[in-house]
This record gives C-alpha cells, sequence and structure tokens, in this order.
C-alpha cells in the first residue's frame, strides 16, 4: 500500500515536471483555467500545512494558528466588538429608504442568509458584483448618495448580512461565460502578482507564511479570509470591509491602492471565494 | 438610539460575574484627524456599577483608556433577579445609564 | 568618469564667472528635466497599475525642495523618483508571467 502510494507520487511528480516543461512552451496545455482544481490544490494546501486545524476554523484567520490568541478570542466573543455596528447595520437594512423601499427590495430573499453568493457574476453586465457594490447600487437606484466602500455604514450592513448568514458554506459560482472564466483567472492573476516596493503578493504574507508574525500580528491564512468579513480590527479601532483590508494591503506595502471596487479588486475577491467555496461564513469578524 | 452600555451579570454561587461593553469614542485629545486638526478630548471619567444601593466596582477614568471600552470582574452578594444599576460620566458632562437583571 | 565630472564643474565655474542668473536657471531646467521623466515614468506605472507610494512621496519631495529653489536637492529627488517609477515599471512588467511560478497547484 505504501509502496504503491509512493509509486503514484513520483508519477505524479514526473507529470507535474513535465506539465512545468509544457508551460515553458508557447502553447501551454495548463493554461486552461480550471476553477475546480485549483480550489481543491489550493484548500489541500492549508489543510496539509496545517493538520491539526479543524476545516471550518480556517475562516477564524490567525486565531486559528495560536492557541493563545484563540482563547483570548473566545473570550472576547463574549461581547464581540462588532456588536454595535451589527446592530446599526439591522437597524438601516430595515429602515426605508425616501422613496418608501428599503434594502430588502434590492435582494434575493430579502438579503436575508445570502451573503455566501457574494461576490457573483453578473453575465448581463460581464462582471463580478461584490455586496458592497450591490448595497450601493441599491442605494443608488433608489435616489439615495453612495457610502463610502470602506467603513462606517458599509460594513455596518455588510455585517449584518454576514450575520445572518452565518454558518452557511460559501457558494461562489462560476457561470459557464468565458468571461466568468477570465475574470476569475485575472482575480488569481492579482492574487500571486508581487506588488509595492516592498515586492509582496497577497499570497507573500497569506499563503507562504499564515500562523507566522508580521510584526506583532499573526498573518491569517488566504483560505477563508473573505468568509470572515467584514471585520472589527482593534488596529483601526473600527469596522472595515473588504475593500478596506485590499487597499490597506497595498499601501502597507508601498504600493499606491487602486479604487475600492474597481475590477482588480472585485476578481480578486471573486477568486478568493471561489477557492474557499465550502468554508462557513463567520462574519462579522473580530481581528487584533 | 440604543443604550450605549452592554452588561451581562451571572450569578453562580456566592460570585456574579459582570461584563460590559460601552460605546463610547474616548478620544483622548492628543489624536490628529485626517486634516491634521487634534480631535478634542471625549472621555468617560467616571463609571459605576451599584447593586442594592451599594457601589460594587467604581472606576475613575482618563484619555488612555480604548475606545469602546470592556470591562469585566466579580462581586460578592448578590443573586439571581438582583438588579444591577450602571452608569458613566464623561468630561463633556454626558452620562448615560442602564439596569440589568443579574442571570 | 571622474576625470569628466572636474571637467564639467570646470565648465559650470566659467560659467558661474560670466553669467550668473543663467546657472541658476540651468539648474532649474535640468531639474524640470529630471522632474519630468521622473512623472512620465510614474504615469507609465499607472498605467500598468503598479505605482509605488515611495514614488509618489520622493516626487513631491522633489517638487518642495525646487519651490523652496534648492534646484541640486530637487533634481537628485526626481532621479530617484525616476529610478523608482521605473523599477515598480519592471516589476510589473517581469510579473505578468512571474506570478505563476507562486501559484498553489
Amino acid at each position: 500500500m505504501k509502496l504503491r502510494s509512493a509509486v503514484c507520487l513520483a508519477s505524479a511528480a514526473l507529470t507535474l515536471g513535465a506539465v512545468t516543461f509544457a508551460g515553458a512552451l508557447p502553447f501551454r496545455a495548463t493554461d486552461k483555467i480550471d476553477p475546480v482544481a485549483d480550489a481543491k490544490a489550493f484548500q489541500k494546501f492549508f489543510t496539509d500545512k496545517f493538520p491539526k486545524v479543524k476545516y471550518e476554523d480556517f475562516v477564524n484567520g490567525p486565531y486559528s494558528m495560536n492557541e493563545d490568541l484563540h482563547r483570548q478570542w473566545q473570550e472576547k466573543e463574549q461581547f464581540p466588538p462588532y456588536e454595535f455596528s451589527l446592530e446599526m447595520g439591522k437597524e438601516m437594512f430595515s429602515k426605508p429608504f425616501k422613496n418608501g423601499k428599503s434594502y430588502e427590495d434590492c435582494f434575493p430573499n430579502k438579503g436575508i442568509g445570502i451573503r455566501q453568493n457574494y461576490p457573483y457574476f453578473d453575465e448581463k453586465e460581464g462582471k463580478v458584483i461584490t455586496l458592497e457594490l450591490a448595497l450601493n447600487r441599491c442605494r443608488e437606484a433608489n435616489g439615495e448618495p453612495p457610502f463610502s466602500y470602506v467603513r462606517d455604514e458599509m460594513a455596518a450592513l455588510t455585517a449584518y448580512m454576514a450575520f445572518t448568514s452565518r454558518g452557511k458554506p460559501m457558494d461562489i459560482k462560476i457561470p459557464n461565460d468565458p468571461r466568468a472564466l477570465e475574470a476569475y483567472q485575472a482575480g488569481k492573476e492579482y492574487f500571486y502578482t508581487r506588488r509595492g516596493q516592498l515586492n509582496f503578493s497577497c499570497a507573500t504574507c497569506h499563503v507562504q507564511s499564515p500562523g507566522e508574525r508580521i510584526r506583532a500580528e499573526i498573518l491569517a491564512p488566504a483560505l477563508g479570509i473573505v468568509n470572515a468579513m467584514p471585520i472589527y480590527r482593534s488596529e483601526w479601532s473600527g469596522m472595515g470591509t473588504t475593500s478596506r483590508r485590499f487597499t490597506t494591503c497595498n499601501s502597507q506595502i508601498r504600493g499606491v491602492p487602486l479604487s475600492p471596487q474597481d475590477d482588480e479588486y472585485r476578481n480578486v475577491e471573486y477568486y478568493l471565494s471561489y477557492v474557499s467555496n465550502g468554508l462557513p461564513i463567520s462574519g462579522p469578524g473580530a481581528r487584533p | 438610539m440604543a443604550s450605549s452600555i452592554r452588561v451581562r451579570a451571572t450569578a453562580s454561587g456566592e460570585n456574579t460575574e459582570v461584563q460590559a461593553l460601552i460605546q463610547h469614542p474616548m478620544d483622548s485629545g492628543f489624536i490628529k484627524d485626517a486634516k491634521g486638526e487634534l480631535i478634542p478630548a471625549h472621555f468617560i471619567t467616571q463609571l459605576k456599577f451599584e447593586h442594592d444601593g451599594k457601589t460594587v466596582f467604581a472606576a475613575d477614568w482618563g484619555g488612555g483608556v480604548s475606545k469602546d471600552p470592556y470591562v469585566k470582574f466579580s462581586f460578592k452578594g448578590a443573586k439571581k433577579g438582583d438588579e444591577l444599576k450602571i452608569s458613566w460620566i464623561d468630561n463633556k458632562g454626558a452620562t448615560d445609564t442602564t439596569t440589568a437583571k443579574i442571570q | 568618469m571622474r576625470n569628466r565630472m572636474l571637467r564639467s564643474t570646470l565648465v559650470v565655474v566659467l560659467l558661474a564667472a560670466g553669467v550668473t542668473s543663467a546657472l541658476s536657471a540651468g539648474s532649474e531646467d535640468e531639474f524640470k528635466a529630471a522632474y519630468a521623466a521622473a512623472d512620465a515614468a510614474n504615469k507609465e506605472a499607472a498605467k500598468l497599475r503598479n505605482q509605488w507610494t515611495t514614488t509618489a512621496s520622493t516626487l513631491a519631495a522633489a517638487k518642495k525642495a525646487a519651490d523652496a529653489g534648492e534646484f541640486d536637492k530637487a533634481t537628485a529627488s526626481a532621479k530617484e523618483a525616476e529610478a523608482l517609477a521605473k523599477a515598480s515599471i519592471f516589476q510589473a512588467t517581469s510579473e505578468k508571467t512571474r506570478w505563476k511560478e507562486m501559484e498553489i497547484r
């Protein structure tokens, strides 16, 4: 049994070698975009790297990586710091706009328990639609000014929507549309591309070094990282959305951040959410 | 507006464990805003927990305490169903009070 | 190299002896050229969606020094900014293929 699996592994390695070699040729068979295989490999990478961490615990970011932090967090969760924001979001969500309609009218199932389906690919528009974008479009369609994408009201609304979806497995779909695959692939490229003067990609921290410290913080694994959004960061002493996380990540590595909800950010959220499919929604989260 | 104070008090045996979260900016007066102007000091100066007319916990706070502070302590002599009164006053004279039933 | 620098210094000194105003204008021109080159490189980096925050801050420092009339310092900053911008362009270009090396497969 052992021998056979070793042989299997060796032949797999050989195939891999051949594939890598083929990758160098101008015509690349490996360039076939295969999200299903990607997600499988992505999740396997983390479960192999952290065999002791329970699968559904990956959504708890740094707390899944460090026992001390985990204990502190459990204590904190009895009185989570996002509670005020959550309450504000709940209030805002049911309060009607000036025209009498409300957020409930913009979303399937009145917006309850649907967080796991965002972001989705809109085939009419040919682009990725995130929850934050959908919320602001809902506001604009009803004659209300849009909110800032990074904090306060937007975080409160998404906190409430995530809360009503807690425990539901992330369920991102890639429709049979070449543009959807393209968006997914662009998101993947963004995730692995090094940028900024410090020459970091998203993966440098969240794939190569989860569980390690960066200054005083413990890095979260990329797997399930979006499931906890939005988050209350003690460092920010406030709430932040996925957009805020992306833009601050960029500036921390000395890259000029793009505008929230630019195509790149939408695509990378699409990619990250897709490869976290199956993991439960845990947002809103609290992070050190 | 909902109360700025969240409390949970649970009695087990003779001890009552109290946890509270208070929503307050707790500006120290030394922080600048995005325009570079100082944000004026605005913080809780006194926090009090009373049980049966007796103060069981009091704190004199300053600008060094974090935003939305969290407090946890325990005391003896209360039982389930008793009321706990919590109040704070800040340096601008604003105040808030709430009562919680011990569970 | 050193020799040539010496010689050019000599030329500058000789020139300075003649027309002082032409000298300050000359180094302002040098700054303007260096700044324009840095700015252009940074704009190219923007097209590649990969500007560095340090490029922007070094460009700002160059501008500040120039406004204060310190053109030598301003030119040096502008050249540094150009080098940073070019490095960011190189990064963006090479990462177009290199990102795959990091991918989990």
